[in-house]
């Protein structure tokens, strides 16, 4: 009976860890390649365009409307104890440290992370990879270096972008709908935010990136046969990430913390 | 181990003791084979019997349980990845679906195997790209994507790419099936007059006897995971083993099985 037991817990348990195993592997090698191989410019630049340019109006309404919403919540909590005026303050540190990389990470993970998955996948299943590696390219060098890179190099960005349309759509709807004192909501908001916030929002912005790309590509590249594989690498690929993101931010913000405190000091 | 040049017999390919099973099947059960420098082996058997299988060892796809692979005298086994890519610049696979980049035109995909190799001149991978282009027959193709194309057109892009960096093996998987008598005919002379032209070694996987015919100097019958029969044609038509001849005519019953 205890072995079936262990059988049972045992066996997911293995192959959550193989799986893990794997994504490493996977980021290793591309580290790996990425600082001993060429890079091939054409490739990044196309990831780039695909992963930071086409992401912009995703993560512009996603900041925009969760700016607002946080904003009117946060005065209509505030108000009654006479502290709408610190709303600024709260909409700004929270968006920096939680909302904008964790709602960004999210976006990117549904459009970038599944677009990937299953564009690797569909190589995977119509031998293309096989292809490339028959023609002696190594594929993690063609396909999930540049893919890395540009996510690396966007994330931070695309996060940077999601933070600032936020507080602007916070001020005007706190400013324009609620009736807060602009100059008040400004002076606190200055006041309580600060530099390691925004380097806590960019630092996570990294690793979500680092996340989602090898957990796409990775399901991407053991994608199974058919566009059943196909699809199922893809669903795979956003619900790892998305939950590889949610569960990393809290232990990111609990290290991070120690390194950034919050609050004023 | 044995040091390498003591096994190097002078052969392209030598295959020893191949074993391969996949999700518990035993697929392959034991290969021995031997390909000539420059021959033309066309590999035969029934369809899921494992001869794209063996040919994807040959190129490193797959790893094989037991066995060794050795490709002019290196064994190709415990090499990596990486180092692979040496082997696979000798030897080129045509792959039965094509595997066309689908992202990239016809040009681009002949000449991505150039390009990767760090030809950058734009003059040089556009003349060598419509040489190749020019032996295919698919001139005023050039910028159509694979989608575009038609079975027998994807074949001989296929065929392109792996040609263009002049290997001195190229590996055909089904280069025929799923195409009509003509074009079918129009590849087996391809093969042939690359094989006469640039004297390379091919081994074609098939199940149509009559692409097996026509372009062979050997042929090998793949039965049950094991070389059943090894000779020329002729051999093979006057065989007088049941197996084979059910085989050539396509009998389905008494295959002893």
């Amino acid at each position: 009976m205890f072995a079936r037991f262990f059988n049972a817990l045992g066996r997911p348990l293995v192959r959550f860890i193989q799986y893990l195993g794997e994504v490493v592997m996977l980021a290793a090698d591309t580290f790996e390649s990425l600082f001993t191989r060429r890079l091939r410019w054409k490739l990044f630049l196309n990831q780039i365009v695909e992963i930071g340019l086409l992401s912009q109006l995703v993560v512009v309404i996603t900041g925009g409307f969760t700016g607002a919403v946080f904003s009117a919540q946060t005065y209509f909590q505030f108000h009654k104890i006479g502290m709408g005026s610190a709303t600024g303050a709260v909409v700004s540190v929270a968006l920096m440290r939680e909302l904008g990389p964790v709602l960004t990470a999210l976006m990117v993970a549904g459009r970038v992370g599944a677009a990937m998955s299953a564009e690797i996948g569909t190589m995977k299943v119509t031998e293309q990879i096989d292809a490339l590696r028959a023609l002696a390219v190594y594929p993690t060098d063609y396909l999930v270096v540049p893919r890395a890179l540009a996510m690396m190099v966007s994330m931070p960005l695309l996060v940077a972008e999601c933070i600032a349309v936020g507080i602007a759509v916070g001020y005007f709807v706190a400013i324009s709908l609620l009736e807060i004192n602009g100059t008040y909501y400004m002076a606190n908001m200055v006041r309580w935010t600060r530099s390691r916030d925004i380097i806590m929002g960019v630092s996570k912005a990294f690793c979500f990136g680092i996340l989602i790309v090898f957990i796409s590509c990775h399901k991407g590249l053991t994608a199974r046969e058919g566009a059943v594989g196909v699809g199922r690498a893809t669903t795979e690929a956003v619900v790892n990430a998305s939950l590889a993101v949610l569960i990393c931010n809290f232990f990111l913000t609990m290290m991070l913390n120690i390194i950034y405190p919050a609050g004023y000091q | 181990m044995m040091p390498r040049r003591d096994r190097y017999n002078g052969s392209m390919i030598t295959v020893q003791r191949l074993k391969k099973r996949i999700g518990g099947q035993e697929i392959l059960r034991g290969v021995d084979l031997d390909v000539a420098r420059g021959e033309t082996l066309t590999i035969i058997g029934r369809s899921g019997g494992g001869k794209s299988v063996l040919l994807k060892h040959l190129i490193g796809l797959m790893r094989p349980n037991a066995g060794e692979i050795w490709i002019e005298g290196q064994n190709i086994i415990d090499l990596n990845e990486r180092q692979l890519a040496s082997i696979r610049q000798k030897v080129g696979i045509l792959f039965q679906g094509s595997a066309l980049f689908d992202s990239m035109t016809v040009a681009e995909n002949i000449a991505f195997p150039l390009r990767e190799a760090g030809e950058r001149d734009p003059n040089i991978l556009r003349q060598r790209v419509s040489e190749m282009l020019e032996v295919m027959e698919l001139q005023g193709h050039e910028e159509k994507m694979p989608v575009n194309l038609s079975g027998g057109m994807k074949k001989r892009v296929g065929l392109a790419r792996s040609i263009i960096r002049q290997p001195s093996c190229i590996l055909y998987d089904e280069p025929t099936s799923g195409l009509d008598p003509v074009v079918s005919d129009s590849i087996n002379k391809l093969i042939r007059r690359l094989q006469q032209r640039l004297g390379v070694t091919s081994i074609v996987v098939t199940h149509d006897m009559k692409n097996a015919f026509h372009v062979a100097d050997r042929i090998a019958y793949l039965h049950e995971g094991r070389i059943y029969f090894h000779g020329t044609p002729d051999e093979l038509r006057q065989s007088p083993d049941r197996l084979i001849q059910d085989f050539l005519v396509g009998r389905s019953e008494g295959r002893g099985h």
